[in-house]
């Protein structure tokens, strides 16, 4: 839908301010960035700083700690499988390292573990690729350009971004690696957006001191997912590939060390099991939990499952405490709502701006600090864009990019969005975005150190499922290059576990999920129907489901 | 407050409470849907839960490839479930898998070259140019010109024109010739980024520097510094300005390489 004669007439309040803005904008006169203390005071308007948004832990190693409501009614709801019943004797899928999560993450790993002399068994909720990854689209980040950049400087970056609570390690690991994981794409075929000699064209991003940000139009990790996928196919006789076969416990043996997994066939509904010398849980995110009910732009299959089987198996959570609220959602037209409209729109030189086309914050801040002035912004002050449906946005003003870099920038560099907008009678080179926060990211989960090792023997975890390389805050591009730095650790570590350090022998158990739904029973929490992992999504029609006369969910799932 | 309100709209939304309804067809049954609905939220109106079929529900995975038809119309007309809204009389259907076929290479020993292309996929020579799958492409892409570009051996060619594809099936589920467009086109783009287009010269230096001792020593001592420190550094840090050219450096060269 195009915009209303309503929001037309406060764009053009929008192209009035333009001119100015653009001036000073070539004159790199910038809108003054906030200091530590000025972001420090305006995280007062996140959604993390909302006591009632959070609550402790009850049960596990993490008893106590405060984090969000969503993620813990799913900590506190008992398995979705009884333990019980399982015959552990009967193994369906034998394979020395068993890979959780068909995402980045997941396929990076499983092509190291490969290389590294494992067979490989892949097993995924959805498609394969079908993941954040696949919908990420400003960008990577990593300091290859050595005569102005380091990583050095991309480690202070991160840091910053992070409030400087990140674990160093993992940091260290992620900078230093990052130009190793540019080759690595490169020598696969990934398309990235290059100069004429081969130059990689780089950006900045919010937080970032000197341009980084590799891309491949704006569909960057798409680009990225599309060819490790392609490649992980190329692998047949060594890896094998089970879609719609989502884990949902983790086994393991007498000896405490992890020995694979139980999987849920999605469409026969059997449960089967795989057992495996080593097992990497890659299985991303969690924004369809919709934290304090926000919109999100994550993928389907994003219900945090990772965290759940991690802990229910002893591991440790981390940095769970804060949530990454992307600063630019559209909210309009409705259709699109929560959809990500890419930071690169911000780094290519484009304005946030209130419902009188004046600046408010410069575009650039880290996500935390951005998204909380557009939300300052759109309540206490008042001064939001008001849409259709009663909502409040800022302007993402997008027609600036073509005036500052030449006609024909914005369709060039961004050409799924402007393909999107045009579908709604929107040409993002003429009109600005009506953009507000949108849930983004998980920026912390299991406990890992920088060799993607996990307390348990065996266990490894790589991406957005482990907490603490982005501390408080990720960085845009930062999440790209954990999967890929992460993932390929988590896979070459893993095959290396498989060949020297398995000890086989030990039988299998899921005793430990006995153990932890005692612990809650101990609790007496009403679940309400709730069971964990969550798998899906719950998107019914309250209509439809009242008229369910026969039906039986477990969970969100028919 | 407003985040909330706003936010208990995901569920509204999905529900489109307010909409005035509109009949579409799901596999040929009747339901009565909001207006303002994309065909995959108003699967889940009608009652459907999605297991295959619904991906990013952001319009970039190609999991739900749709096909549809209105009533006294022969053309078959496609789109994204997750991106096309909802018309009334839509005869709706999906494909979220299409078996097509993936030919397993070595992208290192591949030479870029139609030859190259054709020895995997040897049917591209069948194609009989009649342009169904550039018209089923819910992206808009010219798909029959990137096969002919690749049988003319324009490899760059062919990975360009094919650089938005979802890889959904659409354009080879309809296919006379039963050709794999999206399996070749992929094939294109790798060939391209790893054999045609220019190595980046500066990776080489970049991964070197990334990993000397010096570079270790740099971190090592960031790292060692209290968090007071670690901020006033990071606070005097020089910032690459916006309009600066790509053969920028800074002032401190302490730690990047002359």
């Amino acid at each position: 839908m195009p915009y209303t004669p309503e929001l037309k007439k406060l764009i053009k309040i929008v192209e009035k301010t333009r001119p100015g803005r653009v001036e000073r904008k070539k004159r790199g006169d910038e809108f003054t960035a906030m200091t530590l203390q000025e972001r420090e005071d305006i995280l007062q308007y996140h959604p993390d700083f909302k006591e009632e948004g959070r609550s402790q832990i009850r049960v596990g190693p993490n008893k106590g700690y405060k984090i969000a409501n969503e993620v813990v009614a799913l900590l506190h709801a008992p398995s979705r499988v009884d333990p019980g019943k399982v015959d552990l004797g009967k193994i369906d899928f034998e394979t020395d390292v068993l890979v959780i999560g068909g995402g980045g993450a997941g396929n990076a790993a499983a092509l190291l573990a490969r290389e590294n002399g494992a067979k490989v068994l892949i097993a995924t909720k959805l498609r394969l690729g079908d993941a954040n990854t696949m919908m990420a689209e400003g960008g990577i980040q990593a300091s290859t350009k050595a005569r102005k950049d380091s990583p050095y400087y991309h480690y202070l970056d991160a840091m910053g971004g992070g409030h400087f609570k990140n674990d160093p390690d993992l940091v260290e690991t992620l900078v230093t690696e990052a130009p190793q994981v540019m080759a690595w794409l490169e020598r696969l075929g990934a398309m990235f957006s290059k100069y004429d000699d081969g130059t990689l064209k780089t950006m900045h991003g919010g937080g970032t001191s000197r341009k980084r940000m590799h891309y491949a139009g704006d569909i960057t990790g798409a680009e990225i997912m599309r060819t490790v996928r392609d490649e992980v196919k190329n692998h047949s006789a060594d890896i094998k590939i089970l879609e719609f076969s989502p884990a949902v416990e983790l086994i393991l043996d007498k000896n405490g060390a992890c020995a694979g997994a139980l999987l849920y066939n999605l469409e026969t509904e059997e449960y089967l099991v795989v057992k495996a010398k080593a097992v990497i849980i890659a299985t991303g995110g969690s924004g369809r939990l919709h934290i304090q009910d926000f919109m999100t732009t994550n993928h389907y299959g994003a219900t945090g499952d990772g965290l759940i089987m991690g802990y229910h198996a002893g591991v440790p959570l981390s940095f769970l405490h804060t949530v990454q609220y992307h600063p630019t959602g559209a909210v309009f037209p409705e259709q699109a709502e929560g959809l990500l409209i890419t930071e690169k729109f911000r780094g290519a030189g484009a304005n946030i701006l209130n419902v009188q086309g004046e600046q408010f914050v410069y575009e650039r801040e880290p996500r935390d600090v951005e998204a909380s002035a557009i939300i300052r912004e759109c309540t206490e002050r008042g001064m939001g864009v008001p849409t259709p449906t009663g909502k409040f946005g800022a302007w993402l003003d997008s027609p600036m990019i073509d005036i500052l870099q030449g006609e024909g920038t914005v369709r060039r560099e961004f050409p799924g969005k402007w393909i999107l907008f045009k579908r709604y009678g929107i040409d993002i080179t003429r009109e600005p975005m009506l953009v507000f926060p949108t849930l983004h990211y998980q920026n912390g989960g299991l406990e890992i150190d920088k060799n993607t090792k996990t307390t348990v023997p065996g266990l490894f975890a790589g991406g957005e499922v482990s907490g603490g390389v982005h501390g408080e805050n990720r960085l845009m591009g930062n999440s790209l290059l954990d999967v890929m730095v992460f993932g390929r650790i988590a896979g070459e570590q893993a095959a290396l576990y498989a060949k020297n350090e398995y000890k086989s022998g030990g039988s299998l158990t899921l005793n430990h999920i006995t153990e932890y739904n005692k612990q809650l029973a101990r609790i007496a929490v009403d679940t309400n129907g709730r069971v964990a992992p969550m798998l899906l999504p719950d998107y019914s029609n309250p209509d439809v489901r009242e008229k369910q006369l026969t039906t039986h969910y477990v969970g969100t799932i028919r | 407050m407003r985040i909330v309100s706003m936010a208990k709209n995901v569920k509204k939304k999905q529900t489109g409470a307010q909409d005035k309804l509109v009949p579409i067809y799901l596999m040929g049954k009747r339901y009565d849907v909001p207006a303002s609905l994309t065909i995959q939220k108003a699967m889940e109106y009608a009652g459907y839960q999605l297991v295959r079929g619904c991906g990013c529900r952001g319009g970039i995975c190609g999991a739900c490839g749709t096909v549809y038809r209105f009533p006294n119309s022969y053309r078959i007309e496609v789109g994204l479930a997750c991106q096309t809204v909802v018309e009334p009389d839509m005869y709706i259907a999906q494909l979220p898998f299409f078996p097509g076929n993936k030919a397993e290479y070595d992208i290192e020993k591949l030479e870029p070259t139609g030859t190259a292309v054709a020895s995997l996929y040897p049917e591209i020579y069948k194609c009989v140019g009649c342009g169904t799958c550039t018209r089923s492409c819910p992206m808009d892409i010219d798909v029959m010109e990137y096969i002919s570009r690749a049988i003319r051996g324009d490899i760059e060619g062919a990975a360009r024109l094919s650089f938005d594809c979802v890889m959904c099936g659409l354009c080879a589920a309809r296919c006379p010739s039963e050709e794999v467009q999206y399996n070749i086109a992929i094939l294109a783009r790798r060939l391209y980024g790893r054999h045609i287009a220019k190595r980046a010269p500066h990776l080489k230096q970049a991964v070197e520097s990334a990993g000397s001792p010096a570079m270790k020593k740099a971190i090592g001592d960031l790292k060692k510094v209290d968090i007071t420190a670690l901020k006033e550094i990071y606070k005097n840090r020089e910032t690459e300005p916006y309009m600066a050219e790509d053969d920028w450096t800074p002032e401190n060269k302490t730690f990047v390489v002359e």
